[in-house]
């Protein structure tokens, strides 16, 4: 009787369990299902290489995707080097001693900080301090800030792959520490390093927060023709055709739209990753490592 | 002794931390001759033939204290460049590590970073290294295949090769068989006895066997002090020590 | 000699890479206490905590309370926990005991993806979908409101919550499930008994860190909570967050007024809030790591 009994509470419980993984994958099915069905509609030629036109109620996304990919590249550059460079400080140079500690702190404390204060920060250092003014550069600088802490994580763990004999084998030869780095631990390092660097830059792609105030604008005819210009958005366009529109439900069509497309974008990079990783994990195992 | 005395450890100490790895450690190798390290795992060999190229430094709080001589000058000063002492003191690992490059660029890597451009020198030099590690036969039509396709054995050799390249004046052999199969234990072997006429040679194992078949000296270390020191032949035979006799005779380790 | 001072050199540099990271982190508080100082000579903290609002636009005496937007950061945020740690604990356990591998595959991409999704994407189903079926089910007017920012709150937090409560999961020996089960307890006893407590630590780090997410989020609340300056009446009435506030109101204050400095006030606040969860979720992160 006693054994019946817990034998039923187990089966209630796993199915508790189950309902709740089950509950996760329904909501991401009903966002995939609601954007795909509702903007898949809009999608055309026009809708991709249009600007907007008739006050935002037709046309396309053009320069949205433009600016998006010119800060996103900005983001990049500012945060894929950076990052290599302080994960070579944290995994070949650094000793385990007080300093270090700090360091890796200040890391998961970067990756905590709301997007929006990184917002501020932006303001206060690049768009003031700087003089960069709100522009591409001064928001792809805070949105490189924002995915420094991804970029050096998943930069340390691909430094951490590479087998310590790589370096030994270097050093007893006579090979500085820099040359071991150099010769015999980056070129096997950086692609993991760079699907890392992927990983992060799609998150800067989707975010809208720290470009609020740093660059992002309501609406341009042109594309932007410097550093320095402002830009539109995907994400920034997407928050502006479902909240301040004049008339909002007018132009739904264009804000599912450009939902679609951004998730189409922020997911073709995740993919990406996805399958370059997958493909040096194959490779890995063909090395013996 | 016979030989000229090439390196010397002086009073060595070392700490890994707090804890003690090694103590008093006095032991002298000879030039052309091999000198075996032995002991039971745990013991200390392995981390005594890492200070003599310096490469416990990449091992953070490590403390050494004592001295150890290359040609009477002390290796652990602080004006003595740890990248130098490797170039003139190499080293073979206890699991063969070539890079994960063709067999040629394994070998042609030392002499590079040692600055070599002259590509009809590397050349000459990979070659010769090949030969003397009694591997060129078997690579010679396929230099620019990669290391990793070779068998264990032959990665050991190409790593042996590679170090010779550099033309070290003393190699270490950290346990250089412990993952070989017998044929290529044996042709490892082979190839040691034959460098000796060069080079001076110290090979850690915890193959008393192997220590009896390739070595002139013998150093019997346990729980970090070395117990016994003496040629080959006498220590197998008469050891000195009752810890050494229990171990040579197999009673423990 | 030569050789050693290039190798100084390059060391120097990446170790320069390296405390970078220091640089950014103090350099974001330093710049948010220094545009934050001057409105504590124009408001006092008293007044801060004792104005029932937020009212900087007030044609005779702006009033800058903070309560109500703390008090609606701090709805959201305990709503979306209430859904999120359940929920998310729940398949945790679920992937880390129930779940056969090959089903593990597929469900783990799912949590990944689910934390691709970009926040301005989620805040626009909170108005499209979330905000008209709350309508319907309360039949209030307006479905924005400190239920929709919870739900997709939840959402947000999920991934985090998730994953990291797995990694806590599986990182309990196998000795502790094999004692269990070798005492008669079946798998269910084992993992609610044994695991799950074994895992506590860890897993309220997951939880701590998934509440650091919703505190700072910015665009979902921004775009689903309505946006009231007043003082929060109720879970179905509409909210304006620490985050929203910033968002809404930066874009169009002067510079240097004010009303500019006190938005960093409340910029310094998150900070100085969110440092401390994530502090705490450390604290329980190392405390579960080393039990081990």
């Amino acid at each position: 009787m006693k054994a019946g009994s817990s034998r039923i509470i187990e089966w209630l419980g796993f199915w508790a369990l189950r309902a709740c993984m089950g509950f996760v994958a329904l909501i991401l099915v009903i966002v995939f299902y609601d954007i795909i069905t509702k903007g898949i509609g809009i999608i055309s030629w026009q809708f991709l290489t249009q600007p907007p036109l008739d006050g935002m109620t037709k046309g396309g996304i053009f320069p949205a995707l433009i600016g998006t990919l010119f800060v996103t590249i900005i983001a990049g550059l500012l945060a894929v080097p950076l990052g290599m460079g302080c994960a070579i400080h944290l995994n070949e140079y650094a000793r385990d001693n007080g300093l270090t500690r700090f360091i890796r702190m200040s890391i998961r404390n970067l990756s905590g900080v709301p997007s929006i204060v990184y917002g501020l920060f932006g303001v206060a250092l690049f768009v003031e301090a700087a003089h960069f003014g709100t522009s591409i550069l001064a928001a792809g600088c805070t949105l490189g800030l924002m995915t420094l802490p991804v970029t050096i994580t998943a930069s340390e763990e691909a430094l951490k792959t590479v087998p310590r004999a790589y370096r030994e084998g270097a050093l007893a030869l006579g090979a500085t520490k820099w040359q071991s780095i150099w010769g015999n631990v980056l070129p096997y390092a950086v692609p993991g390093m760079l699907t890392g660097a992927i990983l992060g830059i799609s998150r800067a792609a989707g975010e809208t927060a720290p470009i609020l105030f740093t660059g992002a604008a309501f609406f341009l005819p042109d594309i932007p023709n410097s550093v320095f210009s402002q830009f539109m958005a995907l994400p920034y366009h997407l928050y502006i055709m479902s909240t301040q529109h004049h008339n909002i439900v007018l132009v739904r069509p264009i804000a599912y739209g450009t939902a679609l497309v951004l998730i189409v974008l922020v997911f073709t990079l995740n993919l990406a990753a996805v399958i370059m990783r997958y493909n040096l994990r194959k490779k890995g195992i063909a090395h013996g490592q | 002794m016979d030989n000229k005395i090439r390196m010397k450890a002086e009073n060595v100490d070392f700490f890994y931390g707090r804890q003690q790895a090694l103590k008093g450690i006095h032991l002298d190798i000879a030039s052309n001759a091999v000198t075996a390290i032995i002991g039971p795992s745990g013991c200390g060999k392995s981390t005594f033939i890492r200070l003599l190229n310096r490469m416990h430094e990449l091992v953070p709080n490590a403390v050494l204290t004592g001295r150890i001589l290359l040609d009477g000058k002390d290796i652990i000063a602080p004006d003595v460049d740890a990248v130098d002492l490797r170039r003139r003191v190499g080293m073979v690992f206890q699991k063969p590590n070539p890079f994960p490059k063709s067999i040629f660029e394994n070998v042609a890597y030392g002499l590079q970073i040692n600055g070599m451009k002259d590509k009809g020198k590397i050349e000459e030099r990979v070659i010769e290294s090949l030969k003397k590690a009694a591997l060129w036969d078997e690579v010679k039509h396929r230099l620019h295949d990669s290391a990793l396709g070779m068998s264990g054995g032959q990665q050991q050799r190409l790593c042996i090769a590679r170090c010779l390249a550099i033309e070290p004046e003393v190699i270490l052999f950290d346990e250089p068989c412990a993952s070989l199969d017998p044929i290529s234990t044996h042709k490892v072997e082979a190839l040691i006895l034959e460098l000796k006429k060069d080079y001076t040679i110290v090979i850690v194992t915890h193959n008393m066997q192997q220590a009896a078949r390739v070595s002139d000296y013998t150093g019997f270390f346990y729980m970090g002090e070395m117990v016994e020191f003496g040629r080959t032949e006498v220590m197998f035979t008469r050891p000195r020590d009752k810890r050494t006799e229990d171990y040579i005779t197999g009673r423990f380790g | 000699m030569n050789r050693r001072i290039k190798e100084k050199i390059i060391e120097g540099f990446f170790f320069l890479n390296g405390i970078i990271v220091i640089g950014i982190l103090v350099g974001i508080f330093v710049i948010l206490v220094r545009n934050a100082w001057p409105a504590f000579h124009d408001v006092s903290v008293g007044d801060m905590i004792k104005w029932p609002s937020w009212n900087p636009d007030a044609y005779t005496t702006p009033t800058y309370g903070i309560l109500p937007m703390l008090m609606s950061t701090l709805m959201v945020t305990l709503g979306s926990l209430a859904v999120a740690v359940p929920v998310g604990i729940g398949a945790a356990a679920y992937l880390s005991d129930v779940a056969d591998p090959r089903v593990r595959e597929i469900a783990k991409p799912i949590v990944e993806i689910l934390a691709g999704i970009p926040s301005v994407v989620l805040g626009f189903l909170g108005i499209v979908l979330v905000g008209p079926m709350i309508c319907k089910l309360t039949g209030r007017y307006n479905g924005l409101n400190a239920v929709n920012g919870s739900i997709l709150l939840a959402v947000m937090a999920l991934p985090t919550i998730i994953s990291l409560s797995e990694d806590a999961l599986g990182s309990v020996p196998r000795s502790y499930e094999e004692a269990s089960m070798a005492l008669g307890a079946n798998k269910w006893q084992t993992v609610i008994q044994v695991k799950i407590p074994a895992a506590a630590s860890g897993i309220l780090a997951a939880c701590m860190l998934g509440m650091g997410r919703a505190i700072g989020e910015t665009m979902t609340v921004l775009m689903a909570t309505g946006n009231a300056a007043e003082f929060p009446g109720s879970f179905l009435g509409p909210v304006k967050t620490m985050t929203a506030t910033i968002a809404i109101e930066l874009g169009e204050v002067a510079y240097h007024t004010t009303h500019y400095y006190m938005l960093f006030v409340v910029g310094l606040m998150l900070f100085i809030i969110t440092f401390f969860v994530n502090l705490a979720a450390d604290v329980f992160f190392h405390k579960h790591t080393r039990a081990r």
